[in-house]
């Protein structure tokens, strides 16, 4: 039953696949255009960037607000943290995700591929670089390489279009959303590196892949990136990265932006998009974290929250301000303990900040207090006073 | 014909100059750091005149008024 | 009409001109620093500001006609709008007509901001710095009763002000709470240089 997968072939630890094994491997390039739309829409095929949104339907909106100019951003920057998927493929199999890109160009009418990637990840860049130079002189026309600040918003799909366009990585004001005026005042496509991969392989099936990648960071034996069958349960990926390496307590899962989950209700969570919305959950970027019983977490959280305060491009006043508030009322209840005063500043807060940003990252952040405040809700309440654990 | 308006804020744009929340107490108020919390929906007719000087006295432009969405509408993408 | 009548609504209406201009640089510089109290909200400078501006065009309108009606100035309409075309005092009355002009454009502009956007409205408004300044110079310059006690006390006044408002404004900065923050990301995240 199962067609091919993205990591199958050479062992992604041993390098790029190069075109040529590619090309014997797969075949060649399918033709793409609305048919392959169709298919998209068909297999259901959603986002792996983070917001999981069907790409059929985005295709679609695309392709209709395209005047023959269209441009396709195939986001490689990888901002969270703990997310290390989009650079395993980029490193193993660039040739898949430029087969996606370019089925893209022809499907949205785009005449121009821009494959942004973090400043910082030298071998993606690298492999990316040597696989373009691989392709045929019309395929290599249309595509160029933009780095990225390492900043956690310059992944955002108004910011990789402000940076392609202005050579300036922040958000920006949505409506208009860039599927209708991005680059150049042209309808732009921004899709995930690995939900290319995977449209290079739907296109030459007809089917779905029913597969997405993981990284399984955290208290691990064996962290690092797997490709499971969608409705894996998550207990069995964590298996894969040879099981918790002490005892768990919970599961962040989706990364920064995700939610936690007690390991009690974890294990048996499917691995899938459809499965995960049904619980009010979320794949998100597909990071799975594990947090060890031994650490705090109330503590952890804090970390995060001041880092993602931090990372707010502070454009907006309620981000910026509200997010630094929400991280220090966090960080006195952790070292200093809790406090009544405390609590209730960041339920206002929390409200307060929610939905008043110009791009998700406030909301994201929100969501995942709230989670850990739902998840810990005994940990919150009850926090003693002790020093802060390093960074 | 949905001739409902509302109120929209450029969240990059605004500064937090706060004239709009002096003009328009009813719908629009202060958070903790100065910027504008509007109370999602349309206008009622009757302080449609006031929404409308609070977005001409803006000093930064950065609030506006469109038509207001409909329940199906402003589907999000990414 | 009298011809003295002219005259002293011509001086009359352009000292109040320059009174009214005064204050409204002063006001437009004390919205920018979000001047307010319990008893004054901040649109009211805005209002002010905007209002007082629009008389001002009223009493320079009228500074304007009485001056070019007055047959003792000998001026021609081709004066109130090129500048140094006069035969009277051409430098200091050229420096009025230029005046005039900056506002006219700034007000315009201010009434289709919306139209225009922020940005090039704000260019243009930064016109008023030249323009102030030309009007004071104008009425130094121009008027015979120039250094008379009350006119002189009142250019002072406007003289002082709009100053000690400049001097407040270049000493306290931005106001807006996330300058430096902005800008400290930006200069992080900027590849213009790159491209």
């Amino acid at each position: 039953m199962s067609g091919p997968r993205l990591l199958d072939g050479p062992d992604p630890l041993m390098g790029p696949e190069r075109f040529a094994a590619h090309a014997r491997r797969l075949g060649p390039l399918p033709k793409g255009g609305h048919a392959l739309i169709d298919l998209l829409v068909h297999t259901g095929l959603t986002g792996r960037g983070g917001a999981g949104f069907p790409v059929g339907i985005k295709w679609k909106a695309v392709a209709a607000a395209s005047r023959g100019g269209a441009v396709v951003i195939v986001n490689g920057a990888e901002g969270e943290p703990h997310s290390k998927k989009d650079r395993v493929l980029m490193t193993s199999r660039p040739h898949l995700i430029l087969d996606g890109a370019l089925l893209a160009a022809a499907a949205v009418h785009a005449k121009q591929v821009v494959i942004y990637i973090g400043e910082g990840h030298h071998a993606a860049l690298r492999s990316m670089t040597e696989a373009i130079s691989e392709r045929s002189e019309q395929e290599r026309r249309l595509m160029r390489i933009v780095t990225a600040p390492a900043r956690y918003v310059a992944g955002d799909s108004s910011a990789t279009v402000h940076l392609v366009d202005a050579g300036i990585a922040t958000p920006t004001t949505t409506p208009p959303p860039p599927r209708e005026r991005g680059v150049g005042g042209a309808a732009t496509l921004v899709q995930n590196v690995e939900t290319l991969a995977h449209v290079a392989l739907v296109a030459r099936t007809g089917t779905a892949t029913g597969t997405v990648l993981i990284t399984v960071a955290g208290a691990v034996r064996a962290p690092g990136v797997f490709e499971v069958s969608l409705g894996t349960p998550l207990g069995e990926a964590v298996q894969l990265a040879g099981g918790p390496s002490e005892a768990a307590r919970a599961v962040l899962l989706g990364g920064y932006f995700g939610r936690w989950v007690e390991v009690a209700d974890a294990w048996s969570l499917p691995i899938d998009p459809h499965g995960l919305r049904e619980r009010g959950l979320s794949l998100g970027c597909g990071v799975i974290g594990v947090l060890p019983a031994r650490q705090c977490p109330v503590c952890e959280v804090a970390g995060i929250m001041r880092y993602l305060a931090s990372e707010s491009s502070a454009q907006c006043g309620p981000c910026f301000f509200g997010l630094r508030a929400l991280a220090d009322a966090c960080t006195r209840i952790a070292e200093r303990g809790t406090d009544a005063g405390d609590l209730q500043r960041l339920l206002r807060w929390s409200g307060e900040v929610q939905g008043r940003g110009a791009c998700k990252h406030p909301d994201g952040a929100v969501m995942f207090l709230q989670s850990a405040m739902k998840t810990f809700g005994d940990d919150f309440a009850h926090h003693p006073a002790h020093l802060r654990r390093s960074a | 014909m949905n001739k409902k308006l509302e109120l929209v804020v450029d969240r990059i744009k605004c500064d937090g100059r706060g004239l709009c929340a002096e003009i328009l107490p009813e719908m629009i108020r202060l958070d903790s750091w100065g910027y504008p919390i509007v109370t999602p929906g349309p206008i009622p007719e009757h302080l449609t005149g006031l929404a409308q000087r609070a977005v001409d006295d803006c000093p930064v432009l950065a609030i506006a008024l469109r038509r207001a969405a409909t329940q199906h509408q402003r589907q999000k993408g990414t | 009409m009298s011809n003295t009548l002219l005259w002293y609504t011509t001086r009359g209406a352009g000292a109040v001109s320059l009174v009214l201009l005064s204050a409204v640089v002063v006001l437009g510089i004390l919205s920018v620093l979000r001047v307010q109290s319990t008893g004054w909200p901040r649109f009211l400078t805005v209002g002010l500001h905007r209002n007082l501006a629009l008389m001002t065009l009223v009493f320079l309108g009228l500074h304007i006609v009485t001056a070019v009606v007055d047959p003792f100035t000998h001026l021609g309409w081709l004066a109130a709008v090129v500048p140094f075309s006069s035969y009277y005092r051409t430098f200091w009355l050229g420096l009025g007509t230029i005046a005039f002009e900056l506002l006219l454009a700034v007000v315009l502009t201010s009434l289709v901001r919306g139209l225009i956007g922020q940005s090039t409205w704000r260019l243009v408004h930064w016109l008023t710095y030249a323009c102030w300044p030309f009007a004071v110079l104008h009425g130094v310059g121009t008027g015979t009763d120039a250094w008379s006690a009350w006119l002189f006390t009142l250019q002072a006044i406007c003289v002082i002000a709009v100053l000690a408002a400049i001097g407040y404004r270049l000493m306290a900065g931005s106001r807006d709470p996330l300058a430096r923050e902005r800008s400290s990301y930006l200069a992080a995240v900027d590849r213009r240089e790159q491209r």
